[in-house]
């Protein structure tokens, strides 16, 4: 069933969309497994990666109400809260407010070198809000990478600040943002969108503020939320669309699969099955040939799942985290941090090579 | 790689060998195809049961284990005959089949409370009791001066009508030496075993890893499952299983896995090698799938979603496993390592589902009762 197919990812030639439906339609995971880590291994050998980061959410509080989401809330709602900068800053420093003179050449007290900060539209914070919190955090810790914003925030920032794309990631990246995560993604199929995420930014938006991120210079992620109430083929539509923006910018770094979690979201439904997380890894990384990394993220997939997926074309898990709302809201069932141990197990078990990587995937260290 | 082999069956060397070098999906495509020649038609089989555990008084006290109290302990306990009913009832009105009926070794019990308690629940219900695993029915016999072979026999005309395969760990008395000192030895387990296959009852057999154990100690307990059931061939179905460490004394050992437990008071013992990290998932599936590959008189596997959740249970049905276990309307010797995934049997039969598979409900005996 996947001859064809198969003889064509060997090659190195580019596979169809139709073709990608067959692959995820296929009960032989062992050959989609096996396809996957090929490509994955010429890409990137027997390395996967992990970094030593830490999650900050400014604020729950969201203009927008996606039905999928179970972390946002409403200014002045039960459980509604948003950090202010100082207390952004005291978390990075884990309870000091700066690096420490002895400490200037860590990144941060606690040894982690990058900080993934996304959180809810806040119908009140000005833009200013975000470029100072942004120039704080570089300020007290000069040598932290910010990966912050997703593509929905972006836009959001431009609409209230009247500023346009490419002003609005100009000016952050002037006060020091290194690079964006890929959230918001979701499925960027119409038809789902609109009963999933309506007051949410269009699949074209998306992909716009991506295209002038890439333009002003800014590395970003992408993500692809399944698992909800879409269908393979919105799937596959979802990562055609990555790979044509791809094409003309190179900006992605990583694609990153989130699986859809139930608990207390307005859609419920069920956990995705564990083989259907291994294919999604596993046709991401065929389809996706000008993606350099696929990564298995721990949170989403549970540890279990995640290592595995790195045997089906996955060669990142993420990292150490530390603290983690958005799919604990929604029923996540990991913990929310893994220490570098854990994870150089999971990875050195799992018959890779742990290599510790820093925000643009160069090695800091390799684990033998 | 290939396998050179007069009789289709391999041999204790070359499962060594495939257990140590070959990948993991190879190893999976394998069993997998075994597993559809045993199990056409991608059916995923589960039992309606209840595990009633009626005491957690133990003299063993196994470092794995976090269930176990003493006697004098402030919350240990033994359930009353209208406890354990209740139970019954419950499960019976959730379309249940099956009571697992295990519990410590208590030294106040002897073999009269346990066919007491046997009668009046044949009396009262129409249940299979699936009951005992091995270390319990040798401390009955003990106590009461029987073999082992008239223990079965009374517990069977009692209202016994299987045995589960707990217990077993790791068969080799190695480990069991550093494991569970105090627990009956390998070739007691096999005895159990044997006499109960040979008085007509079938079992299951199990096999806990991820401890301390080697490639060559779980290639020796796979063989001597096997061994076995072509003596007797009263195996249902095994299951393996991955050491838990949370609030257990092994997975306490400066591994940082497990929680401190202050209650131990046993006599001094020879320094436990630590188990580092629990077994990871490519661990557990190399063993399930080497096990269906390995056990080829034993019809059924099963996956374990107690100790693995439910998404690597249903990774494991594409590496050997045919079985999703029981339902399991209660659980407390899993739980109280801290690992608890809160499953209904919706739950179950979904995730069947969603895994590609058709969900079946079982009797005791892989009977097929109900299609969903």
């Amino acid at each position: 069933m996947l001859s064809g197919i198969r003889e064509k990812v060997l090659a190195g030639k580019r596979i169809t969309e139709e073709e990608a439906l067959r692959l995820y339609e296929t009960d032989d995971i062992f050959t989609l497994g096996a396809l996957a880590s090929h490509v994955a291994g010429k890409k990137n050998g027997r390395k996967a990666y992990f970094i030593r980061n830490r999650h900050i959410n400014p604020t729950n509080i969201c203009v927008n109400r996606c039905k999928f989401c179970a972390f946002s809330r409403s200014q002045g709602q039960e459980g509604a809260f948003e950090l202010t900068i100082d207390e952004i800053i005291e978390k990075i420093g884990g309870g000091q407010k700066t690096a420490g003179r002895g400490q200037k050449k860590t990144a941060a007290p606690h040894g982690f070198s990058e900080v993934h900060i996304v959180g809810g539209l806040h119908p009140e914070w000005p833009f200013e809000h975000y470029l100072n919190m942004i120039s704080a955090i570089k300020k007290h810790f000069p040598k932290l990478h910010i990966k912050a914003f997703t593509a929905v925030e972006i836009d959001y920032f431009s609409k209230i600040s009247g500023r346009s794309l490419n002003d609005t990631l100009t000016a952050l990246k002037k006060n020091g943002l290194g690079s964006m995560p890929g959230g918001g993604a979701e499925i960027f199929s119409e038809g789902i969108r609109n009963q999933l995420c309506p007051e949410k930014i269009p699949g074209d938006r998306w992909i716009e503020v991506m295209e002038a991120a890439h333009r002003v210079g800014i590395r970003t992620n992408a993500t692809m939320l399944y698992g909800h109430i879409e269908n393979l083929a919105d799937r596959v539509d979802h990562l055609s669309r990555l790979r044509s923006l791809q094409d003309k910018t190179k900006g992605f770094q990583a694609f990153i699969p989130l699986a859809y979690h139930p608990k207390n979201t307005e859609i419920e439904g069920s956990y995705t099955s564990g083989i259907d997380d291994l294919k999604t890894a596993a046709v991401s990384r065929i389809f996706l040939d000008n993606f350099a990394h696929i990564k298995a993220y721990w949170i989403m997939l549970g540890e279990k799942i995640s290592q595995l997926a790195l045997m089906f074309g996955a060669d990142d898990i993420d990292g150490t985290i530390i603290e983690e709302k958005i799919t604990h809201s929604a029923g996540g069932m990991t913990g929310e941090k893994l220490t570098a141990e854990q994870l150089v197990n999971l990875i050195q078990k799992a018959g890779k090579t742990a290599v510790e990587r820093d925000s643009f995937y160069k090695t800091v260290r390799t684990y033998r | 790689m290939t396998i050179q082999n007069n009789d289709n069956r391999i041999s204790r060397r070359e499962a060594l060998t495939l257990f140590r070098e070959a990948d993991l999906l190879g190893l999976g495509m394998w069993a997998d195809i075994i597993k559809k020649e045993l199990h056409p038609d991608e059916i995923c089989t589960f039992v309606v049961d209840r595990n009633i555990n009626y005491t957690n008084v133990c003299i063993n006290k196994c470092t794995f284990c976090a269930f176990w109290r003493d006697e004098e302990s402030a919350d240990a306990y033994l359930l009353d005959k209208d406890t354990i009913f209740r139970k019954i009832d419950e499960t019976i009105e959730l379309g249940g089949t099956q009571i697992l009926i295990q519990g410590g070794l208590h030294p106040a019990l002897d073999i009269f409370y346990y066919t007491d308690l046997l009668s009046s629940i044949k009396e009262r219900f129409d249940i299979n009791v699936h009951g005992f695993s091995p270390p319990e029915i040798c401390y009955m016999a003990d106590a009461s001066d029987l073999t082992i072979g008239e223990t079965i026999g009374i517990l069977k005309s009692a209202g016994l009508d299987s045995i589960p395969g707990g217990g077993a760990e790791i068969l080799s008395d190695r480990v069991r030496e550093v494991l569970s000192p105090k627990k009956i030895k390998s070739s007691r387990w096999l005895e159990v075993m044997e006499a109960a296959h040979r008085l007509g009852m079938r079992t299951t057999a199990t096999m806990m890893f991820g401890s301390i154990e080697t490639a060559e100690d779980i290639i020796a307990h796979l063989d001597a499952i096997r061994r076995l059931q072509d003596m007797t061939g009263g195996f249902t179905a095994f299951i393996p299983w991955s050491f838990q460490p949370g609030n257990t004394e092994l997975g306490n050992r400066d591994s940082g896995l497990g929680i401190s437990r202050s209650t131990i008071k046993t006599n001094p013992r020879p320094p436990i090698p630590n188990p580092s990290h629990a077994a990871t998932a490519v661990e557990y599936l190399r063993v399930l799938a080497l096990s269906r590959i390995y056990l080829d008189n034993i019809e059924n596997i099963q996956a374990s979603w107690v100790t693995q959740g439910l998404k690597m249970a249903q990774v494991a049905l594409r590496f050997g496993a045919n079985d999703f276990g029981s339902t399991m309307i209660e659980e407390n010797v899993v739980a109280s390592t801290g690992v608890s995934y809160a499953v209904t049997m919706n739950d179950i039969i979904s995730a069947i589902r969603s895994a590609g598979f058709l969900p079946v409900q079982r009797d005791t005996y892989y009977n097929l009762l109900r299609f969903f």
